[in-house]
Protein backbone atom coordinates (compact mmCIF):
# COMPACT_ATOMS: atom_id res chain seq x y z
CA UNK A 1 0.00 0.00 0.00
CA UNK A 2 1.26 3.42 -0.88
CA UNK A 3 1.39 6.40 1.41
CA UNK A 4 -1.81 8.10 1.19
CA UNK A 5 -2.64 11.31 -1.31
CA UNK A 6 -1.17 14.81 -0.61
CA UNK A 7 -4.76 16.18 -0.57
CA UNK A 8 -5.21 19.12 2.38
CA UNK A 9 -7.35 16.91 4.18
CA UNK A 10 -4.95 13.83 4.57
CA UNK A 11 -2.67 15.93 5.91
CA UNK A 12 -3.92 17.87 8.25
CA UNK A 13 -5.22 14.30 9.26
CA UNK A 14 -1.91 13.23 9.89
CA UNK A 15 0.00 16.08 11.46
CA UNK A 16 -3.26 16.46 13.62
CA UNK A 17 -3.55 12.85 14.87
CA UNK A 18 0.06 12.62 15.32
CA UNK A 19 0.78 15.52 17.05
CA UNK A 20 -2.64 14.94 19.58
CA UNK A 21 -0.88 11.44 20.57
CA UNK A 22 2.50 12.82 21.57
CA UNK A 23 0.87 15.74 23.14
CA UNK A 24 -0.94 12.60 25.39
CA UNK A 25 1.67 10.25 25.54
CA UNK A 26 4.14 13.35 26.91
CA UNK A 27 1.62 15.23 29.05
CA UNK A 28 1.15 10.78 31.03
CA UNK A 29 4.98 10.46 30.99
CA UNK A 30 5.61 13.89 32.52
CA UNK A 31 3.26 13.40 35.39
CA UNK A 32 4.68 10.00 35.86
CA UNK A 33 8.32 11.72 36.29
CA UNK A 34 7.27 14.81 38.06
CA UNK A 35 7.52 12.98 41.11
CA UNK A 36 10.46 10.87 41.03
CA UNK A 37 12.27 14.03 39.18
CA UNK A 38 11.54 16.61 42.18
CA UNK A 39 12.43 13.56 44.73
CA UNK A 40 15.74 13.11 42.80
CA UNK A 41 16.59 17.03 42.80
CA UNK A 42 15.99 17.73 46.53
CA UNK A 43 17.56 14.11 47.43
CA UNK A 44 20.81 15.83 46.10
CA UNK A 45 20.35 18.87 47.90
CA UNK A 46 19.94 17.17 51.02
CA UNK A 47 22.96 14.83 50.31
CA UNK A 48 25.08 18.31 49.39
CA UNK A 49 23.72 19.89 52.59
CA UNK A 50 24.45 16.85 55.21
CA UNK A 51 28.11 16.81 52.71
CA UNK A 52 28.78 20.45 54.12
CA UNK A 53 27.78 20.97 57.43
CA UNK A 54 28.26 18.86 60.88
CA UNK A 55 25.85 16.62 62.34
CA UNK A 56 22.15 18.72 62.69
CA UNK A 57 18.85 18.03 63.93
CA UNK A 58 16.90 20.39 62.45
CA UNK A 59 16.80 22.33 58.82
CA UNK A 60 15.25 25.97 57.69
CA UNK A 61 15.19 27.11 54.50
CA UNK A 62 15.18 31.00 53.98
CA UNK A 63 16.08 33.14 50.85
CA UNK A 64 18.61 36.17 51.41
CA UNK A 65 19.46 38.58 48.92
CA UNK A 66 23.18 38.65 47.61
CA UNK A 67 25.32 41.06 49.44
CA UNK A 68 27.30 41.60 46.34
CA UNK A 69 26.60 45.45 45.44
CA UNK A 70 25.08 45.88 42.48
CA UNK A 71 22.86 42.37 42.58
CA UNK A 72 19.50 41.34 43.43
CA UNK A 73 19.79 37.56 42.93
CA UNK A 74 18.12 35.96 45.94
CA UNK A 75 20.72 33.23 47.33
CA UNK A 76 18.98 29.93 49.27
CA UNK A 77 20.22 29.36 53.09
CA UNK A 78 19.57 26.10 54.64
CA UNK A 79 20.09 27.33 58.11
CA UNK A 80 21.42 24.22 60.55
CA UNK A 81 20.07 24.15 64.57
CA UNK A 82 21.06 21.21 66.95
CA UNK A 83 18.53 19.80 69.28
CA UNK A 84 18.63 22.31 71.14
CA UNK A 85 17.89 24.98 68.69
CA UNK A 86 21.46 26.49 68.84
CA UNK A 87 22.63 28.02 65.31
CA UNK A 88 25.08 25.70 64.05
CA UNK A 89 25.99 26.54 60.53
CA UNK A 90 24.74 27.22 57.65
CA UNK A 91 24.51 25.38 53.76
CA UNK A 92 24.31 28.38 51.30
CA UNK A 93 23.19 27.19 47.54
CA UNK A 94 25.85 29.75 46.04
CA UNK A 95 26.29 30.21 42.13
CA UNK A 96 28.41 32.44 39.65
CA UNK A 97 27.94 33.14 36.46
CA UNK A 98 31.81 33.67 35.74
CA UNK A 99 32.16 29.96 34.79
CA UNK A 100 33.66 29.12 31.54
CA UNK A 101 30.87 27.94 29.91
CA UNK A 102 27.92 28.97 31.84
CA UNK A 103 26.48 28.75 35.51
CA UNK A 104 28.09 27.08 38.55
CA UNK A 105 26.01 26.16 41.41
CA UNK A 106 27.68 25.43 44.32
CA UNK A 107 26.68 24.51 48.02
CA UNK A 108 29.03 26.06 50.90
CA UNK A 109 28.66 25.12 54.26
CA UNK A 110 29.59 27.80 56.42
CA UNK A 111 29.69 27.56 60.59
CA UNK A 112 28.29 29.83 62.79
CA UNK A 113 31.67 31.80 63.53
CA UNK A 114 31.82 31.90 60.01
CA UNK A 115 34.56 28.91 59.07
CA UNK A 116 33.82 27.04 55.80
CA UNK A 117 33.16 23.71 56.51
CA UNK A 118 33.04 22.25 53.16
CA UNK A 119 32.13 22.59 49.41
CA UNK A 120 29.87 20.37 47.54
CA UNK A 121 29.71 21.30 43.95
CA UNK A 122 26.06 21.33 42.50
CA UNK A 123 25.96 21.66 38.94
CA UNK A 124 28.49 22.85 36.47
CA UNK A 125 28.98 23.04 32.74
CA UNK A 126 32.78 23.30 32.45
CA UNK A 127 35.60 21.89 30.51
CA UNK A 128 35.68 17.92 30.89
CA UNK A 129 39.02 17.46 31.73
CA UNK A 130 40.31 20.75 33.19
CA UNK A 131 37.70 22.95 34.67
CA UNK A 132 35.43 19.96 35.84
CA UNK A 133 38.28 19.11 37.81
CA UNK A 134 36.86 21.37 40.62
CA UNK A 135 34.16 18.50 42.00
CA UNK A 136 37.91 17.06 42.99
CA UNK A 137 38.95 16.91 46.91
CA UNK A 138 42.43 18.43 45.27
CA UNK A 139 40.89 21.60 44.25
CA UNK A 140 37.99 22.06 46.73
CA UNK A 141 39.83 20.75 50.15
CA UNK A 142 41.74 23.34 49.94
CA UNK A 143 38.81 25.74 51.23
CA UNK A 144 38.10 23.55 53.84
CA UNK A 145 38.00 25.01 57.67
CA UNK A 146 39.48 28.54 56.31
CA UNK A 147 38.16 31.64 57.44
CA UNK A 148 38.42 34.60 55.61
CA UNK A 149 40.80 36.65 57.81
CA UNK A 150 43.42 34.68 57.46
CA UNK A 151 42.88 33.49 54.29
CA UNK A 152 42.17 35.53 51.00
CA UNK A 153 39.80 33.42 48.81
CA UNK A 154 40.67 34.34 45.73
CA UNK A 155 43.04 32.41 43.06
CA UNK A 156 47.33 33.12 43.55
CA UNK A 157 46.83 34.69 40.33
CA UNK A 158 44.83 37.66 41.75
CA UNK A 159 47.04 37.73 45.12
CA UNK A 160 45.00 35.12 47.04
CA UNK A 161 45.83 32.01 49.52
CA UNK A 162 44.02 29.71 46.81
CA UNK A 163 46.05 27.86 44.27
CA UNK A 164 44.54 26.84 40.77
CA UNK A 165 43.61 24.40 38.79
CA UNK A 166 46.03 23.80 36.42
CA UNK A 167 44.84 25.21 32.75
CA UNK A 168 41.50 26.32 34.04
CA UNK A 169 41.72 29.68 35.77
CA UNK A 170 38.87 30.75 34.56
CA UNK A 171 36.82 27.84 36.43
CA UNK A 172 39.04 28.33 39.35
CA UNK A 173 37.75 32.07 39.50
CA UNK A 174 34.59 31.30 39.09
CA UNK A 175 34.45 29.12 41.96
CA UNK A 176 36.59 31.32 44.03
CA UNK A 177 33.70 33.61 42.92
CA UNK A 178 30.76 31.89 43.85
CA UNK A 179 32.06 31.16 47.44
CA UNK A 180 33.28 34.87 48.22
CA UNK A 181 29.45 35.68 47.29
CA UNK A 182 28.28 32.87 49.79
CA UNK A 183 30.42 33.84 52.56
CA UNK A 184 30.05 37.51 51.88
CA UNK A 185 26.05 37.26 51.83
CA UNK A 186 26.40 35.19 55.18
CA UNK A 187 28.58 37.93 57.03
CA UNK A 188 25.91 40.60 56.31
CA UNK A 189 23.08 38.38 57.15
CA UNK A 190 24.65 36.15 60.37
CA UNK A 191 22.85 38.46 63.00
CA UNK A 192 19.52 37.07 61.85
CA UNK A 193 20.08 33.59 62.40
CA UNK B 1 20.44 -13.97 5.96
CA UNK B 2 18.78 -10.58 4.88
CA UNK B 3 17.70 -10.02 8.99
CA UNK B 4 21.41 -10.79 9.87
CA UNK B 5 22.96 -8.28 7.08
CA UNK B 6 20.25 -6.08 8.68
CA UNK B 7 21.71 -6.79 12.28
CA UNK B 8 25.43 -6.29 11.19
CA UNK B 9 25.48 -3.72 8.60
CA UNK B 10 25.59 -1.10 11.57
CA UNK B 11 28.78 -2.18 13.02
CA UNK B 12 30.97 -1.93 9.71
CA UNK B 13 29.42 -1.67 6.09
CA UNK B 14 27.36 1.33 7.29
CA UNK B 15 28.83 2.52 10.54
CA UNK B 16 27.02 5.46 11.38
CA UNK B 17 29.55 7.42 12.73
CA UNK B 18 32.87 5.93 10.60
CA UNK B 19 31.53 5.56 7.19
CA UNK B 20 27.99 7.32 7.37
CA UNK B 21 29.67 10.49 9.02
CA UNK B 22 25.90 10.69 10.20
CA UNK B 23 25.40 12.95 13.92
CA UNK B 24 28.88 14.53 14.45
CA UNK B 25 28.05 16.89 16.19
CA UNK B 26 26.99 15.16 19.39
CA UNK B 27 29.87 12.26 18.44
CA UNK B 28 32.23 14.70 18.90
CA UNK B 29 30.83 16.94 21.89
CA UNK B 30 29.52 14.33 24.02
CA UNK B 31 32.75 11.53 23.54
CA UNK B 32 35.47 13.37 26.33
CA UNK B 33 34.76 9.87 28.26
CA UNK B 34 34.08 6.24 27.45
CA UNK B 35 31.00 6.41 29.78
CA UNK B 36 29.64 9.54 28.22
CA UNK B 37 30.13 7.56 24.93
CA UNK B 38 28.49 4.99 25.89
CA UNK B 39 25.51 6.66 27.15
CA UNK B 40 25.12 8.71 25.14
CA UNK B 41 25.35 5.70 22.31
CA UNK B 42 22.29 4.00 24.42
CA UNK B 43 20.31 6.73 24.65
CA UNK B 44 20.19 7.50 20.98
CA UNK B 45 19.39 3.94 20.09
CA UNK B 46 16.48 3.97 22.81
CA UNK B 47 14.84 6.83 20.21
CA UNK B 48 16.25 5.42 16.89
CA UNK B 49 14.61 1.72 18.04
CA UNK B 50 11.10 3.48 19.10
CA UNK B 51 11.10 6.06 16.07
CA UNK B 52 11.73 3.64 13.39
CA UNK B 53 9.53 1.59 14.71
CA UNK B 54 6.69 3.94 15.03
CA UNK B 55 7.16 5.82 11.53
CA UNK B 56 7.09 2.28 9.70
CA UNK B 57 3.67 1.36 11.36
CA UNK B 58 2.34 4.91 10.62
CA UNK B 59 4.37 4.75 6.84
CA UNK B 60 0.76 4.40 4.87
CA UNK B 61 -0.96 6.94 6.99
CA UNK B 62 1.55 9.96 6.82
CA UNK B 63 1.06 11.73 3.06
CA UNK B 64 4.32 12.45 1.49
CA UNK B 65 4.25 16.53 1.51
CA UNK B 66 4.35 16.04 5.24
CA UNK B 67 6.30 13.29 6.54
CA UNK B 68 9.00 15.13 7.80
CA UNK B 69 7.03 17.17 10.13
CA UNK B 70 5.13 14.23 11.33
CA UNK B 71 8.13 12.46 11.83
CA UNK B 72 10.08 15.27 13.65
CA UNK B 73 7.09 15.83 15.83
CA UNK B 74 6.96 11.48 16.66
CA UNK B 75 11.31 11.74 17.51
CA UNK B 76 11.11 15.00 19.71
CA UNK B 77 8.43 12.89 21.80
CA UNK B 78 10.36 10.14 22.05
CA UNK B 79 13.18 12.12 23.09
CA UNK B 80 11.49 14.48 25.68
CA UNK B 81 9.57 10.83 27.14
CA UNK B 82 13.79 9.71 27.29
CA UNK B 83 14.17 12.91 28.68
CA UNK B 84 11.95 12.67 31.47
CA UNK B 85 12.71 9.50 32.27
CA UNK B 86 16.43 9.94 32.74
CA UNK B 87 15.78 13.13 34.77
CA UNK B 88 13.57 10.76 37.29
CA UNK B 89 15.88 7.88 37.13
CA UNK B 90 18.94 8.42 36.33
CA UNK B 91 19.63 11.70 37.28
CA UNK B 92 23.71 11.54 37.47
CA UNK B 93 23.85 10.42 33.79
CA UNK B 94 21.48 12.95 33.34
CA UNK B 95 23.71 16.13 34.41
CA UNK B 96 26.66 15.39 32.02
CA UNK B 97 24.79 14.64 29.20
CA UNK B 98 21.53 16.88 29.94
CA UNK B 99 22.23 19.30 27.60
CA UNK B 100 23.00 17.18 24.30
CA UNK B 101 19.49 14.53 25.01
CA UNK B 102 17.47 16.87 23.14
CA UNK B 103 19.59 17.54 20.30
CA UNK B 104 19.24 13.61 19.34
CA UNK B 105 16.08 15.16 17.89
CA UNK B 106 18.15 16.92 15.50
CA UNK B 107 20.48 13.99 15.37
CA UNK B 108 20.56 13.18 11.54
CA UNK B 109 21.05 9.28 12.19
CA UNK B 110 17.43 9.74 13.61
CA UNK B 111 16.14 10.97 10.47
CA UNK B 112 17.90 9.38 8.09
CA UNK B 113 17.04 6.27 9.15
CA UNK B 114 13.60 7.50 9.03
CA UNK B 115 13.48 8.61 5.81
CA UNK B 116 16.30 5.84 4.09
CA UNK B 117 14.49 2.95 5.84
CA UNK B 118 11.79 3.14 8.06
CA UNK B 119 9.51 4.26 5.51
CA UNK B 120 9.89 1.24 3.49
CA UNK B 121 10.27 -1.84 5.40
CA UNK B 122 8.25 -3.47 7.64
CA UNK B 123 8.04 -2.69 11.68
CA UNK B 124 10.49 -6.08 12.53
CA UNK B 125 12.76 -4.69 10.19
CA UNK B 126 12.42 -1.30 10.88
CA UNK B 127 13.04 -2.39 14.29
CA UNK B 128 16.21 -4.77 13.90
CA UNK B 129 17.49 -1.32 11.79
CA UNK B 130 17.32 0.83 14.64
CA UNK B 131 19.14 -1.60 17.13
CA UNK B 132 21.72 -2.31 14.65
CA UNK B 133 22.35 1.56 14.04
CA UNK B 134 22.08 2.49 17.55
CA UNK B 135 24.67 -0.07 18.66
CA UNK B 136 26.55 0.73 15.90
CA UNK B 137 26.64 4.51 17.16
CA UNK B 138 26.88 2.93 20.72
CA UNK B 139 30.02 1.38 19.16
CA UNK B 140 31.38 4.13 17.40
CA UNK B 141 30.93 6.44 20.63
CA UNK B 142 32.21 4.55 23.11
CA UNK B 143 35.84 3.38 20.95
CA UNK B 144 35.99 7.35 20.46
CA UNK B 145 35.35 8.30 24.07
CA UNK B 146 37.61 5.40 25.06
CA UNK B 147 40.40 6.61 23.18
CA UNK B 148 39.87 10.45 23.88
CA UNK B 149 39.66 9.69 27.92
CA UNK B 150 42.95 7.95 27.55
CA UNK B 151 44.72 9.93 26.40
CA UNK B 152 43.53 13.22 27.53
CA UNK B 153 42.70 12.01 31.06
CA UNK B 154 44.70 8.69 31.54
CA UNK B 155 41.82 6.96 33.00
CA UNK B 156 39.28 4.51 31.27
CA UNK B 157 35.46 4.44 32.19
CA UNK B 158 36.70 6.76 35.14
CA UNK B 159 39.32 4.16 36.77
CA UNK B 160 42.43 6.60 36.35
CA UNK B 161 45.73 4.80 35.55
CA UNK B 162 48.41 7.16 35.50
CA UNK B 163 48.75 10.46 37.89
CA UNK B 164 48.49 13.65 36.79
CA UNK B 165 47.55 15.34 33.74
CA UNK B 166 47.70 13.57 30.01
CA UNK B 167 47.57 14.90 26.51
CA UNK B 168 44.91 17.63 27.47
CA UNK B 169 44.27 18.31 24.11
CA UNK B 170 42.59 15.10 23.50
CA UNK B 171 39.74 16.34 26.00
CA UNK B 172 39.28 18.92 24.21
CA UNK B 173 37.78 19.90 20.78
CA UNK B 174 40.40 19.75 18.40
CA UNK B 175 40.99 16.05 19.96
CA UNK B 176 37.82 14.69 19.08
CA UNK B 177 38.14 15.99 15.51
CA UNK B 178 42.07 14.36 15.32
CA UNK B 179 40.36 10.90 16.94
CA UNK B 180 38.13 10.90 14.86
CA UNK B 181 40.20 11.23 11.36
CA UNK B 182 42.63 8.52 12.54
CA UNK B 183 39.64 6.34 13.45
CA UNK B 184 37.73 6.73 9.92
CA UNK B 185 41.15 6.38 8.45
CA UNK B 186 41.32 2.66 10.07
CA UNK B 187 37.81 2.13 9.40
CA UNK B 188 38.74 2.88 5.78
CA UNK B 189 41.95 0.67 5.21
CA UNK B 190 39.74 -2.17 7.38
CA UNK B 191 36.75 -1.69 4.84
CA UNK B 192 39.15 -1.63 1.81
CA UNK B 193 40.83 -4.97 2.91
CA UNK B 194 37.29 -7.36 3.44
CA UNK B 195 36.03 -6.12 -0.10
Amino acid sequence: MAAKKDTLINMFVALFVICVVSGGVLGVVYNATKEPIAAAETAKKTEAIKNVLPEFETLKDITVKSAVAGEDAEIPFYLAYDADNNFIGAAVETFTNKGFSGNISLMVGILADGTLKNISVLQHAETPGLGSKMSEPAFKDQFNDKRADSFNFKVKKDGGDVDAITAATISSRAFCDAVNRALLTFENNKGGF
Amino acid sequence: MANWNNLTKGFFKENPVFVLLLGCCPTLATTTSAINGLSMGLATTFVLILSNMCISLLKNFIPNKVHIPCYIVVIASFVTVLQLLMQAYLPSIYETLGLFIPLIVVNCIVLGRAEAFACKNSIGASAIDGISMGLGYSMALTILGSIREILGSGSIFGWKFIGGDAILVFVLAPGAFIAMGYLIAIMNRLLKKSK
